[in-house]
């Protein structure tokens, strides 16, 4: 009698859930339709949330009507972010805009046919006079952009510790065979010459490498097949690379960036490669000061380059809200909006007439080389390669760590190349 | 013939989980197959039909090749540590000794908590740096002396998945633990005391009386194990990140699948894991149900 009973419970226990999702579903299409505006983004701490939330206030003060629903998934780089973001695209469940780095890294939505053409926007909003006419370029496809840059970040960074290279009577090295000079110094002196972290910014630092022994026209390329990877000036940047990671610290792996920074910080390594979100983690979250507790230059052999990534939103097709979703990507194209994004996130304005004065020193200089240098993009963070193109360089390059082997690499390398169809 | 109004309501209440499980278990299964023999590399689905390429390309896949060989040494550290370090706590549980409700839950705790706390706190532990910055397991050693255990832990060289394992053993061991404690627990006390009024010494009893009845559990351990162990992927991620060192099929397939939208490839890997496990799994089911048929 009892066991009837639970059975029979337990059967109106599972009517009564699916009936729960099934009206859970149907009532939340039926909200969808007022003022609201759905944002995917995988800025979820630090700088970067302070940098959206200060934008979500500028869209607010423009937008009252509009509700905000920030979307934001955690994870590095938005590595978990995007597994979540294609599942939703592919049940179209798009949101209403969502962020990704500008260039290579979009192809794989603008192919699939999921963003629509955002060129009227840049017409009506006159952002093609206030964007730099190197940067529009790179996010052009077939005459078509699909995104709307909102900070730049400079990739190809040197950070040192000023008192050690004092200490040691080292200047910061112009080319990598002035580094190996000053490594060879620093290596007897017991102090690691160059902190490295996980295989991220191990890739990181061989985009560097790359672009600091090829220069800026043969490493750009690299990528419209006008530079063989298969060449010798590529293999005498992996030799370069390989030289260098002989002067980096055994545990690499084991580190974050912000902890390879933080052996520069605490002058146990003197020199460290990393984008210039690092700037913020010296002055900010170490409360250093600029020229005393950290100093920095162009990555060796790339002085009068900027190597540079992007964050962009966009509009993909299908969007619930598509006017409160051009609502809020003029509001992140508008002065007003990138001043108050950047200054929090610590990185520039990708437009080239916003109020400099409120900047920090070292992106006020970061500004004046993006406006004067030589422009080349990052493969690490999706400016150059497509995602498929970069996970192929990556597994290449996670090979040559274990086995290092350069002609294997060159090898794996040119193999890439060829099967993104350059 | 049994009479409908016998095996009716049976069949109706089970039919909603048995519809569940064909369609998101098996129908998954199917679905992932069907994938596998695409060429799909892009965010919208494309069912070109190529066949088994996918399959002959990862057997000449560098990448799958570091892949396997991580998974067979962290397997087979993972599984013989668990089963020698829970079969030797549950002997010592065994002693009637004091307290020992209390020494289980303790050994049995870890299982409690997810492989990727167990990660996160065994990635401080495990730290390999060395000298000045020196910390975790590596300080411990040197503070009492035995400065000859202090090693690189997950990042040594071609056997760093072992590294990996030891957070694995010290979160399952407790749960062999528990699996060998009731095996010996259900053995008749009459035939260790036939046993002993023969003249065998404790160390015999075990050897030859508790041992060779333990075996059914030995075989339900390795698979409980094995399978956790094939699958492994949270743990590595939380200890280790993304790095090819310590790479294995199930986060080649996740990289593949979602950093680089080659779903047809992720889910040539995915059968591969479902392949590996069915091995371990499909033999122990139909022993056990050959076993049960019997009694």
């Amino acid at each position: 009698m009892k066991s009837r009973k639970s059975k029979l419970f337990g059967a109106i226990a599972i009517a009564a859930s699916i009936a729960l999702t099934a009206t859970g579903c149907s009532s939340d299409e039926g909200s969808n339709a007022s003022g609201q505006v759905e944002v995917f983004s995988w800025w979820t701490g630090g700088g970067e949330e302070a940098g959206l939330n200060a934008l979500v206030e500028v869209f607010k003060s423009e937008y009252p009507d509009v509700e905000f629903v920030n979307a934001a998934v955690a994870g590095g780089a938005g590595t978990n972010a995007r597994a979540v973001l294609a599942t939703r695209l592919q049940a179209g469940e798009a949101p209403d805009s969502f962020q990704g780095h500008a260039g290579a890294e979009l192809m794989d939505y603008i192919t699939a046919g999921q963003l629509e053409d955002l060129s009227f926007l840049y017409d009506e909003e006159g952002w093609r006079d206030v964007m730099p006419a190197t940067l529009l370029p790179l996010i052009t496809v077939d005459g078509k952009i699909y995104s709307v840059p909102v900070n730049i970040h400079r990739a190809n960074v040197m950070w040192a510790n000023p008192k050690v290279l004092a200490d040691n009577g080292i200047a910061m090295p112009g080319s990598w065979d002035e580094f190996f000079a000053a490594a060879d110094k620093l290596k007897a002196a017991g102090i690691i010459p160059l902190a490295l972290g996980e295989q991220w910014t191990q890739l990181h630092l061989f985009e560097t490498v790359l672009l600091g022994v090829l220069g800026t026209d043969a490493y750009n390329g690299l990528w419209d097949g006008s530079t063989g990877w298969d060449s010798a000036e590529v293999k005498g940047a992996l030799d370069t690379f390989k030289k260098v990671l002989t002067y980096t610290n055994s545990d690499a792996a084991s580190l974050s960036w912000q902890d390879a920074s933080k052996l520069v910080i605490d002058g146990k390594a003197a020199f460290n490669i990393m984008g210039d979100w690092a700037e913020g983690y010296f002055r900010v979250d170490n409360s250093l000061v600029e020229q005393e507790g950290y100093t920095w230059a162009p990555a060796p052999g790339t002085a009068g380059t900027f190597q540079f990534l992007s964050d962009s939103f966009t509009l993909p097709v299908g969007a619930k809200n598509r006017d409160a979703a051009i609502a809020w990507l003029k509001v992140a194209g508008s002065a007003a909006g990138q001043d108050a994004f950047n200054v929090k996130k610590g990185s520039i304005p990708a437009r080239n007439d916003s109020d400099k004065a409120i900047y920090p020193p070292y992106l006020q200089s970061a500004m004046d080389d993006w406006g004067s240098n030589k422009i080349a993009g990052s493969l690490t963070h999706g400016v150059t390669a497509s995602n498929a193109w970069k996970a192929e360089i990556d597994t290449a390059l996670g090979l040559f760590l274990q086995n290092k082997d350069v002609a294997k690499f060159q090898a794996a390398l040119a193999t890439a190349a060829t099967n993104a169809g350059k | 013939m049994k009479r409908a109004k016998d095996w009716m309501p049976g069949l109706l209440l089970t039919a909603p989980s048995l519809i569940a499980l064909a369609v998101f278990v098996y129908g998954f299964i199917g679905w992932n197959f069907r994938i596998s023999l695409t060429d799909w590399k892009a965010l919208s689905p494309d069912f070109n039909f190529i066949g088994l390429k996918n399959y002959r390309d990862l057997l000449i896949d560098e990448r799958f090749k570091i892949d396997i060989k991580n998974s067979l040494v962290f397997t087979i550290v993972f599984m013989i540590a668990c089963l020698l370090l829970g079969l030797l706590l549950a002997i010592l549980l065994d002693q009637k000794m004091k307290f020992e409700g209390l020494f289980r839950s303790v050994y049995l705790l870890p299982m409690a908590i997810s492989f990727i706390v167990t990660g996160v706190v065994w990635r401080w532990l495990m730290n390999p740096a060395t000298d000045d910055r020196i910390s975790g397991l590596n300080l411990l050693f040197t503070k009492v002396g035995l400065d000859g255990l202090v090693n690189q832990w997950h990042l040594t060289p071609n056997w760093g998945m072992a590294g990996i394992a030891l957070p694995a053993v010290w979160q399952m061991a407790g749960y062999t633990m528990a699996l060998f404690l009731a095996g010996i627990r259900s053995i008749p006390e009459e035939l260790r005391e036939a046993a002993r009024v023969d003249g065998a010494s404790e160390f015999r009893i075990y050897r030859h009386v508790i041992l060779p009845q333990l075996r059914p559990i030995a075989l339900s351990a390795v698979v409980i194990l094995g399978h956790i162990s094939l699958k492994v992927f949270d743990l590595i991620i939380a200890i280790a990140g993304k790095q090819l060192a310590l790479d294995v099929p199930a986060i080649y397939m996740w990289q593949t699948s979602f950093d680089a939208y080659n779903f047809g490839k992720g889910a040539t890997l995915a059968t591969y894991i479902l392949f590996s496990v069915a091995i371990v799994i499909i033999p122990y089911l139909i022993f056990t149900m050959r076993q049960e048929r019997r009694s």
